[in-house]
C-alpha cells in the first residue's frame, strides 16, 4: 500500500500550515534554479537556421537578404485577440526562471483526444467549443457537495500566474505561464470527510461538440469520458493548480477551457482538461490512460527519468523550440517540493 | 502508334519521378518557411515515414496490377517506386540519427535495443539497403535473375516490418497503421492466392522460366513480349 496522509500538514487545518509550506518552498525554489537550466537561446536559433538553411540550399535558393531566415524570439507575445484578458499577479515562488514556450506553440501543439489525435487538430476543431455556461460539481466524500459556476470560480478564487514546466509522456516538454489557483482552495470549500483518500476528475462528455468522442474506442482508442485521479495529498499539494488561463488570457479551448488541472511533476496526461466533475473518494479511482494500457501508464505517472516507458525512453526530452534534447529531471524538477509525498514507495512499482 | 513501353518511358516515368519528389519538395519548403509546426523533427519523421509506406505499397501494387491488366510494361515503373521508398527511408533514418538523436551513439544503441518499434524499423531499413544496391541492370545480370528475385522477396518482410513499426509506435489511435496493414494484407494475399492457384492447376511447372533482366525491369528489347512472366 502506498503511504497516505504524508502531507498531513496541508489537510484542511487552515492557513498556517499552508503558509508554512509555501515559505519552505519559496526557499527551496530560489536555490534550485541553476543557470544551466535557462534555455540556451543560441541552440534554438541554430536549429531554426539549420532547418531553413538546409532547405534553402537544397532548393538552390540564396539566403542573403531573405527575411524568412531571420531568427524569431522563442517567446512571442500572444497575438491580439478578442479573448478576455485575465489579470493575475505572478507567483515568483511557484515559477521557474526558464524561457517560456511561445504562445503559438503552446496553442497549436496539443494532446486533446476529445477533439483529435493529431497535435494540430485540437486548435482547429475546438474553435466552436462552448465553455459558457459551465459548472463543476464537487461531490463524494465531502460535507458540502456543491456545484460551482465558472463565473463564480473566477470571482471567488484569487488568480495568480505560475510558470511551470510541462513534461509530456511522449518525451517533449514546454514551459507554460498558467493562470489559476490551488486545487486545494476549491476542495477545502466543500469540507472533505476523513474517508476522502483520493480525488477523481472527469472531463465533459459531449460528442456533438467533441468529435474525438464520436468515434469511440475505434478512433482515439480511449474510453470516454476522460477520467483522472490523484491521491488526496497530491491534490492538496500547493503546486497542484486549477488553471483558467495562460499568457494573460482565458484558457484557449485547445488547452482545456474553461478549467483544467495542472500537476507539474506528473506527465501531462494527468493534467485533465475541461473538467465538469470532481469527486472525493475512498478508493483509488480509474484513470483513462491506465484503462487503455495498464502496462504503460500507471496511476501515479510521476515524471521519472529512471522509469522508462516500454516504448520510449524517459531519460531525455525535447523542449519545444529547442534542438538538442535535455535530461529529464526527477519529478520534472519539482523533487524538492514533492519527493516527500512518495517516501518509502517503490516508484518502479507505482509508476 | 504509341506503344505502351514508349508511353511509360517518355511520359509516365518522368511524370512519376517528379510527382514522387513533390512530398520531399513540400518538406523542404515547409522547413524553409518554418511551417513544420512546433516539433519540426517529429513532423519530418512522420511525413517521411508515411511516404516510405506509401511507396512500399505502390511498389508492391505493380505485380498485381500487371497481372490483372495484362499490361506487363508496368514493371518498368517498379524499380523507380522501390528506390523512392528507399529515398524516403534514408530521409527518415538520417532525420532520426542526426536531428532527433544528435548522432549520440550511446542513446541510439539504447533506443534500438530497448524499444521494439525502433528495432523493427531499424532492421527494415537495413534490409532495404541490399535491395537498393542490387537494383541496377548490372547487378541483376551479375546475380542472375533467380538469385536476384530471391533476394528481392525481402521486400515483403520489409513492408511488414514497416507497418508493424508504425503500429507499435502509435499510442492508441491505430486507424492509420491499420489501414496500411489492410492494404498490405490485400497485396500479399493476392500473391499468395496467385501462387496457390497456379500450383493447384499445375501452371507453375510450365511457367518455370528463369526471370530475365527484361521481365525484371522491362528492358528495351521486347522480344519476350507475351512470354509468361514470373516475378515478385
Amino acid at each position: 500500500m502506498p503511504p497516505q496522509g504524508v502531507h498531513r500538514g496541508l489537510r484542511l487545518s487552515g492557513k498556517n500550515a499552508l503558509q508554512n509550506q509555501i515559505d519552505i518552498m519559496l526557499k527551496a525554489y530560489h536555490s534550485d534554479i541553476k543557470p544551466s537550466e535557462i534555455t540556451d537561446r543560441e541552440i534554438y536559433l541554430k536549429r531554426r537556421q539549420f532547418l531553413q538553411g538546409g532547405a534553402a540550399l537544397a532548393l538552390g535558393l540564396t539566403l542573403p537578404g531573405c527575411d524568412a531566415s531571420e531568427p524569431k524570439p522563442a517567446a512571442s507575445p500572444p497575438p491580439t485577440s478578442p479573448k478576455k484578458k485575465l489579470i493575475a499577479a505572478k507567483n515568483e515562488a511557484f515559477s521557474v526562471n526558464e524561457t517560456q514556450t511561445s504562445y503559438k506553440d503552446i496553442t497549436r501543439y496539443n494532446n486533446f483526444y476529445e477533439f483529435s489525435t493529431d497535435k494540430e487538430g485540437p486548435a482547429k476543431l475546438s474553435k466552436a467549443f462552448v465553455t459558457r455556461p459551465w459548472t463543476i460539481r464537487v461531490d463524494g466524500e465531502v460535507d458540502k457537495p456543491q456545484v460551482f459556476d465558472i463565473e463564480d470560480i473566477l470571482k471567488t478564487f484569487p488568480l495568480e500566474e505560475r510558470i511551470y514546466r510541462l513534461r509530456c509522456v511522449e518525451a517533449w516538454s514546454m514551459v507554460v505561464p498558467w493562470i489559476g489557483f490551488a486545487l486545494a482552495d476549491l476542495i477545502k470549500k466543500t469540507g472533505p470527510t476523513s474517508r476522502a483518500k483520493y480525488v477523481a476528475f472527469e472531463t465533459l462528455y459531449d460528442p456533438k461538440q467533441m468529435p474525438g468522442q464520436q468515434t469511440g474506442l475505434f478512433g482515439s482508442g480511449l474510453k470516454w469520458p476522460y477520467v483522472e485521479g490523484l491521491r488526496i495529498d497530491e491534490a492538496m499539494h500547493p503546486l497542484t493548480l486549477l488553471s483558467v488561463g495562460l499568457y494573460g488570457e482565458m484558457l484557449p479551448n485547445q488547452n482545456g477551457a474553461p478549467i483544467r488541472l495542472v500537476v507539474p511533476w506528473k506527465y501531462g496526461f494527468k493534467s485533465i482538461k475541461s473538467i465538469v466533475k470532481i469527486t472525493l473518494v475512498e478508493k483509488q479511482p480509474p484513470t483513462t490512460w491506465n484503462i487503455s494500457a495498464p502496462g504503460e501508464y500507471g496511476f501515479y505517472s510521476n515524471v521519472n527519468p529512471k522509469v522508462p516507458h516500454p516504448r520510449w525512453s524517459q531519460a531525455r526530452e525535447r523542449r519545444i523550440g529547442e534542438f538538442r534534447k535535455r535530461e529529464t529531471l526527477m519529478f520534472n524538477g519539482y523533487a524538492d517540493q514533492v519527493a516527500s509525498l512518495y517516501t518509502g514507495m517503490d516508484l518502479k512499482k507505482y509508476f | 502508334m504509341i506503344t505502351h513501353s514508349k508511353l511509360i518511358n517518355r511520359w509516365a516515368k518522368p511524370a512519376i519521378f517528379i510527382l514522387a519528389l513533390l512530398p520531399f519538395a513540400a518538406l523542404l519548403w515547409d522547413g524553409y518557411t518554418d511551417a513544420l509546426g512546433a516539433e519540426p523533427i517529429e513532423a519530418i519523421s512522420q511525413r517521411s515515414g508515411d511516404w516510405i509506406l506509401r511507396f512500399l505499397l505502390l511498389t508492391l501494387t505493380i505485380t498485381p496490377l500487371r497481372r490483372i491488366s495484362g499490361w506487363n510494361e508496368l514493371v518498368r515503373l517498379r524499380r523507380m517506386l522501390g528506390l523512392f521508398a528507399f529515398f524516403y527511408a534514408c530521409l527518415h533514418f538520417l532525420n532520426y540519427l542526426v536531428l532527433d538523436q544528435g548522432l549520440d551513439l550511446a542513446f541510439i544503441m539504447e533506443d534500438v535495443i530497448e524499444h521494439k518499434y525502433v528495432l523493427i524499423g531499424f532492421s527494415s531499413f537495413l534490409l532495404l539497403i541490399p535491395l537498393a544496391l542490387t537494383s541496377t541492370n548490372a547487378m541483376i545480370r551479375r546475380l542472375g535473375g533467380r538469385r536476384w528475385q530471391k533476394l528481392h522477396r525481402l521486400i515483403y518482410l520489409i513492408a511488414i516490418g514497416g507497418v508493424v513499426h508504425y503500429y507499435w509506435l502509435v499510442k492508441s489511435d491505430i486507424r492509420e497503421p491499420l489501414l496500411y496493414a489492410v492494404l498490405l494484407a490485400i497485396l500479399l494475399g493476392y500473391r499468395w492466392y496467385h501462387h496457390w492457384s497456379r500450383t493447384m492447376s499445375g501452371a507453375a511447372q510450365n511457367g518455370q522460366i528463369n526471370p530475365t533482366l527484361q521481365n525484371i525491369v522491362g528492358a528495351n528489347s521486347f522480344a519476350h513480349k507475351g512470354n509468361p512472366v514470373k516475378d515478385n
